[in-house]
């Protein structure tokens, strides 16, 4: 593996400062690594040609010393995100083709910064799904699949851009987590994966999947990359009238202050059947890490915690139904010629959405029916403020908390698209913080006994990204997890 | 309760009508609801279109803070509860100039609650009309399906302009108060200034509740006749809709809760869609808006800049000028009208104006096709106009000749009594020579009417003013007249 490949965001922004290489060699030696890996189907669209003109762009900013945080960092973005003159899918047939003339925010942010782009990264189509299966593209595979095994999920859905991070295709990479679509992703490959407060960075200008939910975040491969990412990132936008006006705090002095004097709350209901006994063993030794770094567990209780996946899965699908009725066939997009327009929109429609968007866009539609709103999307609504309460509850008496990531280490590809309930368990630990919309987490902590990484997910409350990074931070430190999986570019494969 | 002069007869007895009205109003603003482009009329296909009502991916809607303004003072100007938190929600249908596949409205959580309106009527009667609410929503855009023989052409220059959707309570009793209902909201916009009314250009259109029932019986079954862009097309659409009702209640059928179109040719309403066949429209909270939240204090701002409206100078013409409440109605319907009237009646007699402007102005304006904005004849000079009839300078009659030599060549009153003459002649000795002049010519009338013809009166006075030239003060002319044939 090139040496300029197993530098972290930060140390290879101090090696771009200091002159010791340039952004042009750094990103050559990224999209090297970018063909090396195009077995894993990372990447939906590669951007050689505009990465290494934004490097030399950023090799002359740094030679006027106007470089910005991410100057000259190759970075991967989701499928998700609309990039100007680059196509974006969302990954979805219905969208093939299009182009956006316009940046989202977060995207520009990061161009801003003096990011690089290296081209957009698979997802599931609409960032709907746990494995990255549903992206009309195919998934990516998890470079931690071993060889001769099964090739194994990414997670999902921001899978592309886990691998791409894991595999050391891109230094930094943008996801989207609705439900779980970052931390999960972010267990399975061994990476670090944060999603910030809702509100925190701007959704203009990305693909809605579920509005009151979507938030996107950072993948890095430590919790100090994630900081500097995430402070480009973040700010308000008043063109999202869901974007807070709060200044975000300290993030990268926080990744270091250590967690001396803070208490950290366990909740007795994050356990479930069937768990992967190496999780819990992991979880009681990130407890005790923890501990031993000065802070104080203390036990909470969040009761409300087994109406989640429910709740989440008729919230997400109710929003996602209203917000995919623009991909009609008659302004952009997949176009099915038909005689009359219900039948255009029905042709277009049924040839442009894969299957677990045409599901989820009819338990979304029949949940906002008349006649059943009441009891399934009213519903919802209030448990997820019960569940919005319990976080409340358990943050006034603590600073964080301490869960797994995931249920399971990374499963194989095909293995349990049967059964979408099954699938839909594996968010089972990351969607409560998502529907109340609190910052979170995974960091990569330890293996499975399959040797498989696996992840520990820290939340905190609203806004307070700073004790995220603190406790993720102190966990990175114990944990010293630096491997870098089977399949990475430059290893042997 | 009602009101036996509204009820329509039918062949087995009079029916009730009950009328409740939707209006949609198009926000004056600079740009659309939730997106920055222009809300002007007009402008080449697609020319006023954002990435946001294209409803390109990713794109999100932005409240714009001058739309929410005028639905607050509109909300003011119908004496209405401003709900300080409002909700808006999506309302989901598919059209294909509707690019997000919903529409951005106000369902559960309305910007302004209950208000009223006063309506006044020509028999002089006076109506509260009571308004449910008012929301505020974005606008569809337009399909064009004659520009090519087998696609339709699609126009989003008006999708996601800003509309207030009015509704009132079904409070109305017949055309007439319909037509003055909508004929007065339309005026309360236009002086606030949250509305164009302008019903050609579809600024404001209105959906018509109708149903009938026998006096004191429960409500009927309504239907629902949409977009009716004019006063007469509202008068008419009611007019056939009642007309239509009683007879399928009189020939024992049933009315049909349904959504009806008004046919402009031939005056009709027919069926568009059954209650069976509506969309469900599966309304929840916009997840990309957060709750629209009012500080009272604006509220109070708001409510301190609004300007007068017409009831209140309505009040101030018929308690202190002493016109009749339709007179102040129709003098107030256009704030331009009422301050025409304000600035002609100043220091002169109020309701000798008054009838001045809604008889002999108003009608040579309507029948030159002008607007009041470019009448020939100027508030001022219509004032002088009165005035020289008030002090007796010329008759009534000859002031009408006036007035349209005023209304032809936009000249002085004076100046025009002057070179054509017109001076009445109020000279008693002038008078009796004329008189005497008539009697000598007429002697054999003269005779009859002594003799008991009192009808030959007239016939003298006409004679007198006649000789004349119709400048002789009539009053004295009818005075010395009748002391000389009298005598």
């Amino acid at each position: 593996m090139s040496d300029l490949l197993k530098l972290t965001a930060v140390e290879a922004r101090a090696g771009l400062d200091s002159r010791a290489f340039s952004s042009v060699e750094l990103t050559q030696a990224y999209l090297d690594a970018v063909t090396a890996t195009r077995p894993l189907n990372q990447f939906v669209t590669e951007t050689a040609d505009k990465a290494l003109e934004m490097a030399a762009a950023s090799d002359a900013r740094l030679a006027k010393a106007e470089a910005g945080l991410l100057e000259g960092l190759p970075l991967g973005i989701k499928d998700l995100f609309c990039t100007k003159a680059v196509q974006t899918t969302a990954c979805s047939a219905i969208l093939k083709g299009f182009v956006p003339e316009y940046e989202s925010h977060v995207t520009d942010q990061l161009w801003q910064a003096g990011g690089v782009l290296m081209g957009k990264l698979n997802c599931d189509e609409f960032a709907m799904g746990s494995s990255n299966e549903t992206s009309v593209f195919g998934p990516p595979v998890n470079p931690w699949s071993k060889d001769g095994g099964p090739a194994l999920t990414a997670g999902g859905s921001s899978g592309g851009s886990a691998a791409a991070v894991a595999s050391r295709a891109v230094l930094l990479a943008t996801g989207t987590d609705t439900g779980g679509s970052i931390r999960q992703p972010a267990a399975f490959c061994g990476v670090v994966g944060m999603k910030p407060t809702y509100g925190r960075c701007s959704r203009w200008g990305i693909v809605a999947f579920a509005s009151s939910l979507d938030q996107a975040g950072t993948f890095s491969r430590t919790v100090a990359d994630s900081a500097l990412m995430l402070q480009a990132m973040a700010g308000h936008d008043p063109r999202d009238s869901t974007s807070a006006n709060l200044p975000l705090p300290d993030c990268q002095a926080a990744v270091t202050a250590g967690v001396k004097g803070l208490k950290i709350g366990i909740p007795e209901e994050y356990v479930m059947d069937g768990m992967d006994p190496a999780i819990m063993a992991l979880w009681e030794q990130g407890q005790k890490w923890l501990v031993e770094a000065g802070a104080e567990l203390v036990p909470v209780s969040l009761p409300h915690t087994r109406y989640a996946l429910p709740c989440y899965y008729i919230i997400a699908p109710a929003e996602a139904s209203s917000n995919l009725a623009r991909y009609d066939g008659v302004c952009y997009g997949l176009r099915v010629e038909a005689e009359s327009l219900d039948e255009m929109y029905a042709a277009t429609r049924s040839a442009g959405f894969g299957e677990e968007v045409r599901r989820r866009i009819l338990i979304g539609t029949y949940a906002l029916s008349a006649g059943y709103y009441d009891a399934y999307y009213l519903k919802a609504q209030k448990v997820r403020q019960l569940i919005a309460r319990d976080f409340e509850t358990a943050f006034a008496s603590v600073d964080a908390i301490l869960t797994p990531a995931t249920p399971s280490a990374a499963f194989a590809l095909g293995s349990k698209q049967q059964d979408p309930i099954t699938m839909y368990l594996n968010d089972v630990f990351t969607v409560p913080a998502s529907l109340a919309g609190l910052p979170g987490i995974s960091v990569p902590a330890g293996l499975s006994e399959a040797g498989l990484p696996l992840g520990l997910q820290v939340l905190a409350n609203k806004f307070a990204e700073d004790r995220v990074y603190q406790v993720a931070g102190a966990l990175e430190a114990a944990a010293g997890f630096t491997l870098a999986p089977p399949r990475a570019a430059g290893e042997v494969q | 309760m009602s009101d036996k002069a509204n009820l329509v007869a039918g062949r087995s007895g009079p029916f009730e009508v009950v009328i409740g009205m939707e209006v949609h109003a198009q926000v004056v603003s600079e740009a659309k609801l939730f997106s920055g482009a222009s809300a002007k009329f007009g402008g080449g296909p697609n020319a006023h279109v954002s990435l946001v009502d294209a409803a390109m991916p990713g794109m999100l809607p932005v409240i714009n803070e001058a739309c929410v303004r005028q639905a607050v003072r509109t909300g003011l100007g119908l004496n209405a509860q401003i709900n300080l938190v409002s909700v808006f929600d999506r309302k989901n249908y598919f059209y294909a100039d509707l690019p997000q596949g919903y529409q951005i409205s106000q369902f559960q959580q309305p910007i302004v609650g209950e208000g009223s309106i006063r309506i006044d009527l020509a028999d002089g009667s006076s109506h509260e009309i009571g308004i449910e609410r008012l929301h505020l929503e974005q606008d569809a855009g337009k399909s064009l399906h004659d520009q090519h023989p087998t696609k339709s052409y699609i126009d989003l220059n008006r999708s996601g302009v800003a509309l207030m959707e009015i509704v009132s309570r079904p409070d109305l009793r017949s055309a007439e108060q319909a037509a003055a209902y909508i004929k007065k909201l339309r005026s309360i916009l236009r002086y606030i200034g949250s509305c164009d009314g302008n019903m050609e250009e579809g600024s404001l259109r209105a959906d018509v509740n109708v149903s009938v029932r026998r006096p004191g019986a429960p409500l009927g079954t309504r239907t629902e006749t949409k977009n009716l862009n004019s006063v007469r097309f509202i008068t008419q659409a009611i007019e056939y809709e009642v007309q239509r009702q009683i007879e399928i209640i009189e020939d024992g059928g049933e009315i049909i809760q349904e959504t009806r179109l008004f046919d402009t040719q031939t005056g009709m309403t027919r069926a568009m869609r059954s209650k069976e066949d509506a969309h469900d429209y599966r309304y929840f909270p916009d997840p990309d808006l957060l709750p629209l939240v009012l500080e009272q204090a604006l509220v109070d701002e708001l409510a301190g800049q609004l300007p007068e409206l017409p009831d209140q100078i309505r009040a101030r013409m018929t308690e202190e000028y002493g016109l009749s409440s339709y007179d102040a109605a129709v003098l107030t319907e256009e704030r331009e009208t009422a301050l025409y009237y304000e600035q002609a009646s100043s220091g002169q007699d109020r309701k000798l104006v008054a009838n001045w402007m809604t008889s002999e102005l108003f009608g040579a304006l309507n029948k030159a096709g002008l607007d009041l904005s470019a009448s020939p004849v100027g508030p001022e000079q219509l004032g002088r106009l009165v005035a020289l009839v008030s002090d007796g300078t010329i008759s009534g009659r000859i002031a009408k000749d006036v007035f349209a030599e005023m209304f032809e060549s936009g000249g002085e009153p004076e100046q025009i009594i002057e070179e054509k003459g017109l001076k009445q002649v109020s000279d008693s000795g002038a008078i009796e020579a004329l008189i005497d002049q008539v009697l000598a010519d007429n002697q054999d009338k003269v005779d009859d009417y002594r003799g008991g013809k009192d009808k030959l009166f007239g016939f003298f006075v006409g004679q007198v003013m006649k000789a004349s030239g119709g400048q002789a003060n009539p009053g004295m002319v009818n005075q010395m007249l009748k002391a000389k044939l009298d005598a």
